[in-house]
């Protein structure tokens, strides 16, 4: 005979009621069907009393079957159906009906929110009805970790993992660990120095027995799922053996390209071609820029090995290690294959650098309009000027600088409609750095509004204005030119309703964080979510921040979005802590709602006549080809077979099958069927 | 060998640029380059305002089917194009367009009220559009004259480029196209600022002290960079700047005279047209130093 359900109708405070009628979706859900044997509402089933209330009716009433008609299946399933599994029922066996987010926040009004609610309480009874058991799939764990990112928040996650015992594989892309937090002056709201605070986490890493450091490489493949995924990594050419090489920096002196624009100085001082990207670097061993080395130049022109080219053998003659040098013209990209358990990302932004979209300011023509992170590079001591705020043109001592607020945020007539947050704090920072430096200086400050929440924030920008005298203007900048040396600032002041015309020495544009150029490729190769501006996407907004849409890959930082250094480092540690609950298992349950392919008697084996459509339409990668083999090692067929453990259950595989071969445990024809049946179309 | 046909464009002059207003020189060296390079021209016939200046501002149904229905006469003549030369009339006419292709209530009023149909797609063109698309070849075989070391500051004002959503037409904030037509005839194009600034438009009777400040800068700005002429393809952007430069030099204490010259103008002088059939002698800055270049 058929199931005894039972059906509980949240009211989710007035979220639902205010547009259901609770109680009648309770009474229809009875109402011509024999199967619901218990129906109630109750003001928050996912509270305590609301679960207990489920708990003790699936005993009392002897329920098989579950509709709870709340929220969104994202939300609170698991909630619901661990509640059931402490009474012994099998938690497949409990369903969502989502009146909240599919129902009652859309729908204006009562009589239709009502009608819709009990059109989908009936689909929701109509597939329990039909559920079998299912069981979770157990998945054993390597117990190790992929830290993708060596800026300040791969740097703690790494760390925090690596402290809890557990090995840890970090990869970063550039010759040295540190990212953007490196590149800082000093930080807000305390000001002490980036430097001072990041370089002894650098060291920390570097020497810390559990992590196992991947620098000027970058991810080739992810394959794999939950607790076993395989990580191909490219070690770029780095040209420099790392286990001959001491650091000792007889090559980057001796080498004749000194006019290469330093990517961590952004572009305001130079590097060699022979390099450590900054005197902190980690590790301390140089990388050859084979873009620029006039060697590998000479080389690519004459389509000859590096090695056969005697342009330039400065840096290899200069390098005193004997008898093999450290320096190799001939190293090649090397791939690497590591197997880890759970994977964070934290690959970081990138700022907007690109001003040319910017024509109004003057499209990237004028020298001294630089942006944020380029003043971070003259405010520190290890910058090109070695702290001194000398404006890039003619390194003069600038006496009025203008800073502008939402350069490329803020703005969705150049595509950027988000906030970047760390703005409205970092210029107030810059405008007392100047200060600090150039007393008689005067700073103004163009803004839309002063966004500086956090603990000590608000004092800190107040500071700025009081303390530290920086001029404050409410209003966008409209047009900046250059007259004679200075460059004109045309802008508004919406508090007074003027125009102001302000003669600068030096303009700051508060650029904004972007993500990386390659973010969405990158999440591609993860099989990961992104948002329209191609910041990853978290599972859940507010419940589940770290988790990327993919189980066992955590996101960490700015590139799940912008955000400042104690925002990251929190969010690094979170994700931190998941990695270590995951890999502090033995072996991992996943869900069992995954695609299979019939397997039948003989002479059958299979419905599956070998197409591959699945294959092709199958994001997971988990479509594999099976050779149905007789007795004697002769393929009798070839089919398709479902690897359970990259499976997410997504469907895609089972809407395709064209022989309906393909079935997906807990969302089967039949059970589709049924609840499309079960609507009442008038 | 290919025979292309020359193409037939609706001309549609509009108030200020016609035979006998006050900008005609204009309108005369548009119509006099054509002849001699094409595209050919062909006046709208029974063409009226664009509903531009007052009507714009104050009833936007009128300003609209004043609009639409020089668009509609255009269409029922068979023109594929129309050439609009006043930069306030194109982009009255390209957002009379767009707004009645986005609201179809207002375009069954303007139906309504021009007793015509306005479904086609006639594609309204500014002057620098109508060069730029089809005379750059044209300008490159058939120059006679390379003016000598001639400094020309390009001065789009503020029509020809904005609304850039709508209008959709080079750079909003550094266009480049009457600069590239600057250097096909051999001219000098300066690097300058003040291209789309405002020239104070239409206050330049009402707040005449607004538009002074205004030109001043943008006048300040092409001297500085060195230009010995400023070009424009704008009536309004040309009676500002050519018609106040004494009063500017009182005010601001600095003496410019600095021709302000169509953009035709100079191309008919590249061309080796006459002077005064350019209308070259109808400004109130003298424009013999350019014409002097062209010698």
């Amino acid at each position: 005979m058929g199931k005894k359900i039972g059906v509980f109708v949240c009211h989710c405070g007035t979220n639902i009621s205010a547009t259901v009628d609770v109680e009648k979706v309770a009474e229809e859900a009875k109402k011509n069907n024999p199967g619901v044997a218990y129906t109630t509402t109750y003001k928050y089933m996912c509270s305590d009393p609301g679960q207990k209330l489920l708990r003790d009716k699936i005993k009392e009433e002897g329920l098989d079957g579950v509709v709870v008609a709340a929220c969104s299946p994202k939300m609170h399933e698991h909630t619901f159906r661990n509640a059931a599994v402490k009474t012994g029922l099998n938690p497949y066996h409990v369903e969502i009906s989502n009146l909240r987010e599919q129902c009652s926040w859309v729908h204006p009004d009562k009589p239709t929110g009502t009608e819709k609610s009990i059109d989908l309480v009936r689909m929701m009874t109509e597939k329990t009805r039909k559920d079998r058991s299912l069981t979770p799939i157990k998945v054993p764990v390597t117990k190790r970790a992929l830290v993708i990112g060596g800026g300040i928040a791969g740097i703690q996650a790494a760390l925090d993992i690596a402290d809890g015992g557990h090995e840890v594989i970090m990869v970063e892309r550039e010759a040295s660990i540190g990212g953007h937090m490196a590149q800082l002056s000093e930080t807000f709201p305390t000001l002490d120095c980036s430097q001072c605070i990041m370089t002894p986490k650098m060291v920390e890493l570097a020497q810390h027995d559990n992590i196992k450091l991947y620098t000027w490489s970058e991810i080739e493949a992810v394959d794999g799922y939950i607790g076993n995924f395989d990580v191909k990594i490219r070690k770029k050419a780095r040209s420099v053996d790392l286990d001959l090489c001491t650091g000792c920096s007889s090559c980057w002196q001796v080498c004749p390209c000194k006019k290469i624009k330093s990517e961590f100085d952004m572009g305001l001082g130079n590097r060699t071609a022979i390099y450590i990207p900054f005197p902190q670097a980690i590790p301390s061993k140089p990388v050859i820029d084979r873009e620029n080395c006039i060697l590998f130049k000479d080389a690519r022109k004459k389509n000859i090995p590096p090695n056969d080219s005697k342009v330039c053998r400065k840096c290899i003659d200069a390098c005193p290690i004997a008898p093999v040098k450290a320096i190799d013209y001939s190293q090649e990209d090397e791939i690497v294959t590591e197997k880890v358990g759970a994977i964070i990302v934290a690959t970081g932004f990138k700022e907007l650098d690109d001003t040319s979209m910017y024509g109004e300011y003057g499209g990237g023509k004028y020298k001294d309009v630089i942006t944020g992170l380029q003043f971070e590079r003259l405010a520190s001591a290890s910058g090109p000027t070695e702290g001194k705020i000398e404006r890039p043109s003619d390194g003069k001592e600038p006496e009025i600088v203008v800073f502008i607020q939402c350069v490329g945020s803020r703005d969705p007539a150049k595509g950027c409609s988000y906030c970047s947050k760390t703005c409205c704090m970092y210029t107030a920072k810059h405008t007392m750095l100047y200060k600090h430096k150039v007393h008689d200086g005067h700073a103004f400050v163009f803004y839309i509004d002063i966004r500086c929440a956090g603990k000590d924030y608000e004092e800190f920008s107040q500071r700025a204005i009081e303390e530290e005298g920086a001029t404050y203007l409410r209003g966008r900048v409209s047009r900046i030119y250059k007259k004679g040396d200075k460059l004109v600032v045309l802008g508004a002041d919406t508090l007074t309703g003027s125009v102001v015309e302000i003669e600068a020495d030096m303009v700051v544009l508060a650029s904004a964080m972007k993500a990386q150029d390659d973010a969405e490729k990158f999440a591609q190769k993860l099989s990961i979510q992104y948002n329209k501006d191609k910041f990853f996407s978290e599972m859940h907004p507010k419940l589940k921040p770290v988790e990327s849409s993919s189980a066992a890959i955590l996101l960490a930082g700015t590139c799940q979005g912008p955000k400042d250094i104690p925002e990251t480092v929190a969010q690094a540690g979170a994700a931190a802590s998941k990695v270590l609950a995951l890999l502090s298992a033995d072996e991992l349950e996943r869900e069992p709602v995954v695609a299979k392919v019939d397997r039948l008697p003989p002479p059958v084996f299979s419905t599956c006549i070998g197409c591959f459509y699945c294959q092709r339409v199958c994001p997971y990668g988990a479509i594999e080809e099976e050779d149905i083999k007789a007795r004697d090692g002769s393929v009798i067929k070839t089919v398709a077979r479902v690897n359970e453990g990259l499976c997410q259950g997504c469907g895609l595989c089972a809407a395709t099958c064209r022989s309906k071969s393909v079935e997906l445990a807990g969302f089967n024809d039949e059970q589709v069927y049924a609840e499309i049946n079960s609507v009442e179309f008038n | 060998m290919q025979i292309e046909e020359r193409k037939k464009i609706g001309y549609y002059p509009g108030c200020a640029i016609t035979m006998g207003s006050s900008s005609e020189e204009y309108g005369t060296s548009v119509l006099r380059v054509s002849e001699e390079i094409g595209p050919e021209l062909e006046e709208i016939h029974d063409w009226n305002c664009c509903g531009a200046s007052s009507a714009h501002a104050t009833n936007h149904k009128l300003s609209t089917a004043l609009s639409i229905r020089n668009i509609s006469l255009a269409e029922q003549s068979g023109y594929k194009e129309i050439l609009a030369p006043c930069p306030m009339c194109s982009q009255r006419l390209i957002i009379s367009q767009k707004d009645v292709a986005d609201d179809e209530e207002l375009k069954k009023d303007v139906e309504d009220a021009i007793e015509m149909p306005c479904d086609g797609d006639v594609k309204i063109i500014n002057y620098l559009e109508l060069i730029k698309n089809y005379c750059m070849d044209e300008i490159a075989e058939k120059k006679k004259k390379t003016p000598k070391d001639l400094k020309i500051a390009s001065y789009y004002g503020c029509l020809l480029v904005r609304p850039p959503k709508v209008l959709n037409f080079d750079d909003p904030e550094n266009p480049q196209s009457m600069d590239e037509i600057v250097e096909a005839i051999g001219a000098i194009p300066v690097d300058w600022e003040f291209k789309t600034n405002c020239c104070g438009g239409g206050f330049t009777l009402s707040r005449t002290d607004v538009v002074l400040k205004l030109t001043n800068d943008i006048l300040e700005c092409a001297a500085d960079a060195g230009a010995d002429a400023i070009a424009v393809a704008c009536p309004m952007c040309h009676a500002n700047l050519d018609m106040r430069q004494k009063k500017i030099g009182k005010e601001y204490k600095r003496k410019y005279d600095i021709p302000i010259v169509y953009i035709s103008e100079l191309i008919g002088l590249a061309l080796d047209l006459g002077p005064i059939s350019l209308g070259l002698n109808k400004h109130f800055i003298d424009t013999k130093s350019v014409v002097n270049a062209f010698a």
